[in-house]
């Protein structure tokens, strides 16, 4: 039966709203991604009047305890112990009892309290009490010591293969299609080199270009030959090549190729999160950076420590006392890295697992208490037995090893720390995650120095960071060879 | 005159505050006996028999950072078990006393203490003991050093300690020391003599 001229009308219509529909859905959401050390996640931003938004609340809730409240027009937010207050349509808000001026106005949806992605760079730090790095344009948000690093060069195997190491674990998208490899990294603060493009001395594979945008990070691999990537040394290395030079070592877990067009995509499988204090398989060229002092500030988010009298939390004054070091450190010519420089719960297999992927020269554990005066040097008291297969390494005793040297640093702090006029012990102590560490480790519990002083005196913290720094710089050749 | 419904309604309201009053005055006589028995919350040791006999406690000193021997003359069971039930008990009540340099949580305990072999001393403390500790690396290292020392000293052929709270194993004491492993003896026998010297 032939339709009528209005059905088609109607057909045609449908049909035109049905494309639109289906094109707005394929496009993509523009996205924020977060790093941090507690976590890495992405939101959906949010496009009020042309301005970018983003829920505060769900920018927070990964970093620690958070609670929203509303009231009117006005909305109430507390992370950790920082409250803040913001009113709806208004350009200010009070954070910590100060006020904050917000870029765009904020927005108050069913309860849901919006802020101006721009603003994030302003209200984190307050909140969290760290550093925030944005990197604006590509909607990337580093919170604390959070970056990812790799480094790149061209193994001379034949065919060459290009060996990328990175600092921590990293599990990207990878897609090959002809003349290129590309390899998507989501989840992980991927941060670029110097310059976006590294070219090499090799015809197979001239260059790799570092992009970053919609909160995701892009490293796109030319070659003049198919490609494809396996992994090594737990996730830290992928090793690019044609298909019969990669994985060289035997250890790597490949992708699989794709070299003739369409273009495929490879996810890989998670990274084994299980804490592997072994050391990484070797055979690989490695560049990867390396810390001096890997430096843990004890406790931290909703586990406070010690409560040292008043308002002062153990966690707060191991932060202070770690950032004065890193400090002292830094003026040292020696690299120092916080584990936690902001309001970030870790837990101690979390903490053992970072250092033991960095593989510092020391690492120190910055403990407080109001118990009796002076500092105390702890090393690792090691639990009962061990069960090391092979390279396999019992993950409660990993520190049996590097026990020695622990004691070596152990007994120069003492005598640094000495100089302060104060007392100074040096014990051994069944304290996570000391037990764990695969380096030479120490923790230091800082007491009052006198009966009359407290700890949150910034003179006396300031004096024991320097002392330790003179006592770790004392070492430094030592602390290096025994890496 | 009263009109009835008056008089009725007064009547009412007399009984309801009669019936309240009494329930005020039985709740608060119920809470008054609650706090007696928190008070009481101490560890009350059981009667033992037997001989005394001459053990040396290691007992932990706060002020001074460090470990002391202290012998003490206490009536010991002739079981292996029950001399380390003893032994922890008369440690216990040295922090118990009002002079105590390393004060415990009020209603601190040793559950039980068994021995298991070969050599493995588990010490099962309970909830009150953890929950009531001063949080510290220092003040917690006392504690376990403390209780491991006097039971190796006194009870031969201990070769390893485990603590339990409640039956269970837990992560930390306060905060600070793992109790989440055993430990050998020599380890912590090797710790008591680092805070017996004040290092």
């Amino acid at each position: 039966m032939p339709w009528s001229s209005a059905t088609r009308w109607r057909l045609q219509i449908s049909l035109l709203l049905a494309l639109v529909l289906f094109a707005s859905g394929a496009a993509e959401d523009r996205r924020v991604s977060v790093y941090s050390i507690a976590a890495n996640y992405t939101l959906v931003l949010q496009s009020r009047q042309g301005v970018d938004y983003v829920g505060l609340l769900e920018v927070l809730e990964p970093l620690g305890t958070v609670t929203a409240k509303t009231n009117g027009h006005r909305w109430k937010l507390r992370c950790n112990n920082v409250e803040g207050e913001f009113t709806e349509g208004q350009l200010q808000a009070k954070v910590a009892g100060a006020s904050v001026d917000l870029p765009a106005s904020f927005v108050l949806e069913n309860g849901r309290g919006l802020v101006p992605l721009s603003s994030l760079t302003t209200l984190l730090p307050r909140f969290l009490g760290g550093p925030v790095t944005f990197h604006e344009g590509a909607r990337r948000l580093f919170i604390g010591n959070a970056a990812v690093h790799f480094t790149a060069q061209i193994a001379r195997t034949n065919p060459p293969a290009l060996v990328v190491n990175f600092t921590a674990p990293v599990n990207p998208t990878i897609t090959t299609e002809p003349g290129r490899l590309e390899m998507k990294f989501t989840r992980e603060g991927l941060v670029g080199p110097a310059t976006p493009t590294i070219t090499f001395d090799s015809k197979a594979i001239p260059s790799a270009t570092f992009q970053e945008d919609n909160g995701a990070a892009v490293v796109t691999i030319s070659g003049t030959v198919p490609l494809m990537a396996s992994f090594s040394n737990d996730n830290r290395t992928i090793t690019i090549a044609p298909p019969q030079a990669a994985a060289p070592t035997g250890q790597g877990r490949a992708t699989t190729p794709s070299p003739t067009p369409p273009a495929a995509t490879s996810p890989v499988a998670s990274s084994p999160t299980a804490p592997s204090p072994g050391t990484p398989p070797s055979g690989l060229a490695t560049e990867t950076h390396h810390y001096f002092a890997v430096i843990d500030a004890a406790h931290g988010g909703s586990e406070s420590g010690a409560a040292l009298g008043g308002q002062l939390l153990e966690k707060d004054v191991t932060l202070a006392v770690a950032r004065s070091l890193r400090q002292e450190l830094a003026s040292r010519q020696l690299s120092a890295l916080l584990l936690r420089d902001g309001e970030a719960a870790l837990s101690p297999e979390q903490r053992a697992d970072t250092v033991n992927a960095l593989r510092p020269a020391i690492y120190l554990c910055i403990h407080a208490s109001t118990q009796g005066t002076g500092v105390r040097v702890f090393t690792s008291l090691v639990p009962h037995g061990s069960s090391d297969v092979g390279p396999f390494v019992e993950w409660q005793t990993a520190q049996a090893r590097f026990l020695p040297s622990s004691q070596k640093v152990e007994a120069r702090l003492a005598a640094a720390l000495q100089t302060l006029q104060v007392p100074v012990h040096s014990l051994a102590a069944p304290l996570r995650p000391l037990n764990s560490i695969r380096t030479a480790a120490v923790a230091i519990e800082v007491a009052p120095p006198d009966l009359t002083t407290t700890l949150n005196s910034a003179t006396y913290q300031d004096s024991v960071a320097r002392m330790l720094a003179i006592g770790l710089a004392a070492m430094r050749d030592e602390l290096e060879a025994g890496r | 005159m009263i009109p009835r419904h008056l008089a009725i309604a007064v009547a009412v309201m007399l009984v309801v505050a009669s019936g309240m009053s009494f329930f005020v005055w039985r709740m608060r006589g119920r809470s008054s006996a609650s706090e007696l028995a928190m008070a009481d919350a101490a560890p009350v040791a059981p009667p033992v028999t037997g001989p005394t006999e001459q053990v040396i406690l290691y007992v932990a000193d706060d002020d001074l950072g460090a470990l002391r021997a202290m012998a003490a003359l206490i009536p010991l069971p002739s079981t292996r078990q029950q001399r380390g039930e003893e032994l922890l008990r008369a440690l216990l009540s040295v922090y118990s006393a009002k002079s105590s340099h390393h004060v415990l949580g009020s209603g601190s305990e040793v559950r039980a203490f068994y021995l298991v072999d070969p050599g493995l001393a588990v010490i099962d403390l309970n909830s009150a003991f953890a929950d009531g500790h001063r949080s510290g690396v220092l003040v917690e290292d006392l504690t376990v050093a403390s209780l491991a020392r006097t039971l190796s000293a006194n009870l031969p052929g201990i070769t390893q300690i485990q603590f339990l709270v409640d039956g269970k194993p837990r992560d930390t004491l306060a905060g600070h020391a793992d109790l989440s492993v055993p430990y050998d003896i020599s380890a912590m026998n090797q710790l008591a003599e680092q805070l017996q010297s004040g290092q």
